[in-house]
């Protein structure tokens, strides 16, 4: 059952993604992005990451997007549009490009069990007893707010510069 | 007293979404004859009571009537997504009320049932992310019609709700600080074993949080996207028939899902006032009824009739909620669009976010000096009295929460009252008609 959906969550992602790339209309090309935000949270319920799924739907499908969708419609640009990439050469970079990106990650990824980056993590047993001890939030907060403070508080002071710099930037045009 | 087989599991599971569908389908029928009578009601008029027995075949009639009608549309609209935003305003309505619980789980010959569709360790935020995919619906609407007042409605719509999201967002932290955890059981659980509602100890986290609600379903006050008298109906102008209807299915769904949520977040959701019978958990494998003084879980016993009690206890506590919603689009104006976002954005933000503070700061100090049970819930509810209070008379002062014209009504009656009495038997005399005697 799981095997199935997961295959299922990801052909949506994938197919969700070809569409946000082809597609013409940037609103068609937005709401396929969405799909593909909602088919990867599926694949995180998958994982019993159940936070991260709510997480993504909220932040990005739910807000991100709709900021996205609002500078489209604040921009008038809801019409076709011509692609920015028009030369065979440029095509050809763009496509060497992301299967440069594409080759690295699964490098990174790759499903061997020796794999360092797969060491760090508890597995399903200790995966539900961290939930049945800490709960859905808590598994999460704990290490957020103890061991990677540092991190997380540098994060929160990048964005908060970014706001910053927009806001400084709009108030220059204007 | 067990918990169910896999198979038994499936089959409660498929029995209980047929339920709560139908069940929260009838409800919105009647929801929109609520409507019509409550407002007939308060404007001094009878409403629809033609159809049936006080009019409660009308619905039906409706119905019906919405079914048969000729669906248009618009030369210019973008086809796929004219067809696709009303399907895509009602899913997220209906479906987030799978994480309600709507009563004391029953006994059955297969084991314990649980009265809640699917009881997911995320509760709450599942609620909140389709909150946040509802925009959707309304914003393609606008947009696919390539209507000017359509569009308009659409891109209201989304400022709107984006902006209140998180005032809704930061209103039930102070929540789920208090339950601990996220899931809806949890949270009334812990209003059983605290003996208070949380309507009392976080006071200020439900005016919150119902404000927002209501800019969330974008009812009166906030039917910005609406907004009759400036842009025909907003969104929905070039919709007919069951695609029409099929916006307001989504509008009372989400009155119900925010009704429904008011009631569990709140006002203890299915449990019984001022009775202990009802308190059931799941503990450990096991439903229990609370804890002895040392610590070890008591047996809980689930029967039938407790889970009809404590479903009615629900129902009506919902209905309240529903009913106060239809109550405030007869009675308030709707704010102008820049009352809206200062609201949001300068009010509401800001003082969820001290709230927050506040209230984690109390919880924690009554933590550590070891303050449990009643004294807690009490010293809670003084501190969140005092900040709903101070919120309400002094933050605010009448500006936005005295309806956004009452300091200037107040103004406006002074200067009246001054010219009349000033006036009196000069200019302004009032002109009378000639008196014969």
């Amino acid at each position: 059952m799981v095997d199935v959906l997961f295959f299922v969550f990801a052909a949506m992602a994938v197919g969700g993604a070809f569409g946000v790339v082809l597609q013409k209309n940037p609103v068609s090309s937005l709401l396929f992005m969405v799909g593909t935000l909602g088919a990867v949270a599926g694949i995180f319920v998958l994982f019993e990451a159940h936070f991260l799924a709510a997480i993504q739907v909220i932040v990005y499908a739910g807000a991100i997007m709709v900021l996205f969708l609002f500078v489209i419609m604040l921009l008038n640009l809801g019409h076709d549009y011509k692609a920015d990439i028009r030369s065979g050469l440029g095509a050809f970079v763009a496509f060497a490009t992301s299967g440069a990106i594409a080759g690295f990650l699964a490098r990174q990824f790759r499903g061997a069990a020796d794999n360092p980056i797969y060491q760090q993590f508890p597995g399903p047993e200790g995966m539900d007893q961290l939930l049945a001890e800490q709960g859905i939030v808590g598994a999460i907060a704990r290490p957020l707010y103890t061991e990677y403070v540092v991190a997380f508080e540098l994060v929160a002071i990048l964005l908060l510069v970014a706001l910053v710099g927009a806001v400084a930037l709009a108030k220059k045009r204007a | 007293m067990t918990e169910l087989s896999p198979t038994a599991f499936w089959i409660a599971s498929w029995a209980k979404v047929m339920l709560v569908f139908t069940g929260l389908m009838v409800a919105v029928a009647y929801m929109t004859l609520a409507e019509r009578r409550v407002s007939a009601f308060i404007q001094d008029r009878l409403g629809p009571n033609r159809v049936g027995p006080f009019g409660l075949l009308q619905p039906i009639a409706d119905g019906i009537k919405n079914i048969l009608k000729e669906e248009t549309m618009p030369a210019t609209a973008n086809r796929t997504f004219f067809i696709l935003a009303p399907a895509l305003s009602i899913i997220p309505a209906l479906v987030a009320f799978a994480v309600i619980p709507f009563a004391a789980p029953l006994t059955t010959p297969w084991g314990v049932v649980d009265m809640i569709v699917a009881d997911i360790p995320i509760g709450v935020l599942f609620v909140l992310a389709l909150a946040s995919l509802g925009v959707y619906g309304l914003f393609l609407a606008g947009w696919s019609s390539n209507n000017k007042y359509a569009f308009l409605g659409g891109v209201r719509s989304s400022a709107q709700m984006v902006s209140y999201e998180v005032a809704l967002g930061l209103s039930l932290i102070p929540v789920l600080m208090l339950a601990g955890n996220v899931t809806l059981t949890e949270v009334v659980w812990q209003q059983q074993q605290l003996g208070f509602w949380y309507l009392l100890p976080l006071s200020l986290a439900f005016v919150l949080f119902v404000v927002s609600a209501f800019a969330e379903t974008n009812r009166l006050p906030f039917d910005l996207p609406e907004a009759e008298s400036e842009l025909i109906t907003g969104y929905h102008t070039e919709y007919s028939g069951m695609k029409f209807s099929m916006f307001f299915i989504a509008e009372y769904a989400h009155i119900l899902t925010a009704s429904a949520l008011m009631a569990t977040l709140f006002l203890g959701g299915w449990s019984v006032p001022f009775w202990a019978g009802d308190h059931m958990f799941w503990y450990q494998g096991a439903l229990i009824s609370g804890f002895t003084a040392a610590g070890e879980p008591i047996a809980a016993n689930p029967a039938w009739w407790k889970t009809l009690l404590t479903f009615l206890s629900f129902a009506l506590k919902t209905a309240f909620f529903a009913f106060v919603f239809i109550w405030v689009r007869w009675t308030l104006p709707r704010f102008r669009y820049d009352q809206v976002m200062h609201l949001g954005w300068k009010v509401m933000l800001p003082t969820a976010l001290a709230y927050v503070i506040g209230i984690a700061a109390a919880i924690l100090t009554l933590d550590q000096l070891g303050v449990e049970g009643f004294l807690f819930g009490a010293i809670l509810t003084v501190l969140s009295g005092a900040a709903t209070l101070f919120f309400v008379f002094v933050v605010d002062r009448d500006r936005v929460i005295g309806g956004g014209s009452a300091a200037r009504a107040d103004r406006m009656r002074a200067k009246l009252d001054r010219e009349f009495t000033r006036g009196a038997g000069a200019a302004h005399e009032l002109p009378v008609g000639p008196v014969e005697r």
